[in-house]
């Protein structure tokens, strides 16, 4: 299985025909929760190895105690590896000289919009890491400003975080992540706890940055839909990479997929089914647009 | 017979302030026995603050709430009861969480309701097994169990209470896919045994599409349609309009549809979709 991976890796920087410089490099690591006398350690993370360049959009799929909340905890080091190696932009994580200037490169946005807001009026609330940092007061003007109109919550920048939507409290997040000008933001299932119209903001704002200001995102998420718009997805079960590819090589994996407990999207599963069932339907559907294309093409020939 | 009925139901937030909002306007809803019903509705649609009326959590502004053909309000002293017939399980329930072990947590509701020991024993008992909680987890601590099995103890606490309604508000939010489906699986086994009426709130129409008999809608404080699925669910272009999702399989007909493609039946599960194109293939070449 890592073969596989490494040789996707390999194909991947080809295809590319160019070297691109990996923003984070994770190398064999290791991380296990520490027991006492009763309680042996737990071993959560075991050897993984993970590129990804600058300006990649990534998927972290796996399911609850797999691991993947624990990798994304190492990569702005809230975590710091038992053993192997994690670097953001070359910074070692485990040098504390430089925890300032990781977490600078690295934001990070968590499940739960109310565990992450600390101020009571929305500008505020942006510009607080920028006032920890000491940055002068005109570049923080222009740099909380723009992140509102990044994330369009600029109307509401005098607005309390209290009478915002979920959806809109994660976009205010986002916005104080993307303030630092980070190279890279890693979110941890961050739509997990919103309703269909907040998820919809949110990937929406997620793409958009990673589009147009070229951000590296690492999205930790259970929805299958979610993965399916990124470009990568990293697949983790019981503490190891097991699956990294395109969310359509990956999609197609259907029965591997389930058996590590997770889902494909729907269009996918009725794809397989059908091919099961012997009909004539490529398997590595992942859009609607690709699966009426498909069942046309099978009534109309 | 309906078990639970809304009459002009309308509850209004913070009357006569700056903030008055009105919640939910002019509900009319009849809830007959043993239905399974998905509940849907955007944030603010409302949906919270109806299902809060249907064990007395919240008192109507105006209109009736009544179960078994009952007003629940006609004697105030009697809301205690209600709240026995009528189970809430909020959403997150394992933070409610407070025993020292799983058996004491899920026989703290029957207890409260004064049934002596051999009942209580059995309804623990008998939920744990719908629930999926093995006989040798009722004795530890519900605080050493993964999350998913707390949340199955708290959501047996209220199964073990027997209600004739039980109601859900997003039992599965946050957990992965695995998860999601073993608790909607174990909830239908309950209902199987003890063929109470079920209400499940979720933003997933596609998990409501797995197991609801009836579809129940809010939008901005009215009820949108209380119908059975197959019918919500030919409404999609409605539905998508107010900003709830629509399963993905069902858009894929939509747009079939949309290009002529016509298979005339309201397409809402995979296992559904699946069938149906190798009936009509097959009828094809039959031909």
């Amino acid at each position: 299985m890592r073969l596989n991976c490494d040789l996707a890796e390999v194909v991947r920087t080809h295809r590319k025909g160019r070297i691109m410089s990996n923003i984070i490099e994770i190398k064999d690591l290791h991380f296990s929760y520490k027991g006492d006398e009763e309680t042996p350690d737990v071993e959560v993370l075991k050897g993984i190895d993970l590129n990804i360049e600058q300006g990649e959009f990534v998927a972290v799929l796996g399911h609850n105690g797999s691991g993947k909340s624990t990798l994304a905890k190492h990569i702005n080091a809230i975590l710091l590896p038992t053993s192997g190696k994690v670097l953001v932009d070359g910074i070692d994580t485990a040098d504390e000289q430089r925890l300032f200037d990781l977490r600078q490169r690295a934001g990070m946005v968590f499940q739960n919009p109310d565990n992450q807001i600390v101020s009571s009026v929305v500008e505020e609330d942006v510009a607080f890491a920028l006032e920890n940092l000491g940055v002068p007061y005109e570049e923080m003007r222009r740099r909380v400003d723009e992140s509102l109109k990044a994330v369009n919550m600029y109307d509401y920048r005098l607005h309390s975080p209290s009478q915002l939507s979920g959806g809109q409290k994660q976009r205010i997040a986002i916005a104080g992540v993307i303030a630092m000008e980070p190279k890279c933001i890693i979110l941890d299932e961050p739509t997990a706890m919103l309703d269909p119209q907040g998820r919809r903001e949110v990937m929406a704002t997620i793409k958009r940055m990673n589009k147009e200001k070229g951000i590296t995102i690492v999205l930790i998420t259970h929805y299958m839909d979610e993965a399916a718009q990124c470009r990568r997805v990293v697949v983790m079960d019981k503490g190891r990479v097991v699956m990294d590819d395109s969310p359509k090589a990956v999609f197609s994996r259907v029965e591997e997929v389930k058996s590590i407990g997770l889902d494909v999207p729907q269009v996918t599963e009725l794809a397989w089914e059908l091919r099961k069932a012997g009909c004539d339907i490529p398997g590595d559907i992942l859009t609607e647009e690709e699966c009426a294309d498909a069942i046309e093409r099978l009534f109309r020939s | 017979m309906p078990i639970l009925e809304t009459q002009g139901l309308t509850y209004t937030y913070s009357v006569g302030s700056p903030f008055e909002k009105t919640a939910v306007d002019h509900v009319d809803l009849r809830i007959d026995e043993g239905e399974m019903v998905g509940v849907m509705g955007h944030t603010g649609s409302g949906k919270s603050t109806l299902i809060q009326h249907f064990n007395g959590l919240l008192k109507p502004t105006s209109g009736k709430v009544l179960l078994e053909g009952k007003d629940i309000w006609e004697d105030k002293d009697k809301i205690r009861d209600v709240r026995f017939k009528v189970g809430l399980v909020f959403q997150y329930p394992e933070y409610q969480i407070f025993e020292e072990t799983v058996y004491k947590d899920i026989a703290f509701g029957p207890k409260n309701m004064g049934l002596d020991e051999a009942e209580i024993k059995r309804r623990v008992m008998e939920t744990a097994e719908d629930i999926g909680l093995k006989e040798e987890l009722l004795d530890r601590s519900p605080f050493e169990l993964s999350g998913g099995q707390k949340r199955r103890v708290a959501i047996a606490g209220v199964m073990a209470m027997e209600p004739k309604v039980l109601i859900l508000d997003e039992p599965t939010a946050g957990l992965d896919p695995a998860g999601r489906d073993k608790i909607l699986d174990h909830i239908k086994a309950y209902h199987r045994r003890t063929k109470n009426t079920i209400l499940i709130v979720s933003h997933s129409m596609e998990d409501i599409a797995g197991f609801a008999d009836k579809i129940l809608v809010m939008n901005k404080a009215k009820l949108f349609c209380y119908d059975e699925t197959k019918k919500v669910f030919g409404r999609s272009e409605e539905i998508s309009q107010i900003g709830l999702d629509v399963p993905q399989i069902t858009r894929v007909f939509d747009r079939l549809k949309g290009r002529g493609l016509d298979f005339g039946k309201e397409v809402y599960t995979v296992g559904y979709a699946r069938d149906l194109l190798l009936k009509q293939l097959s009828e094809r070449e039959g031909q």
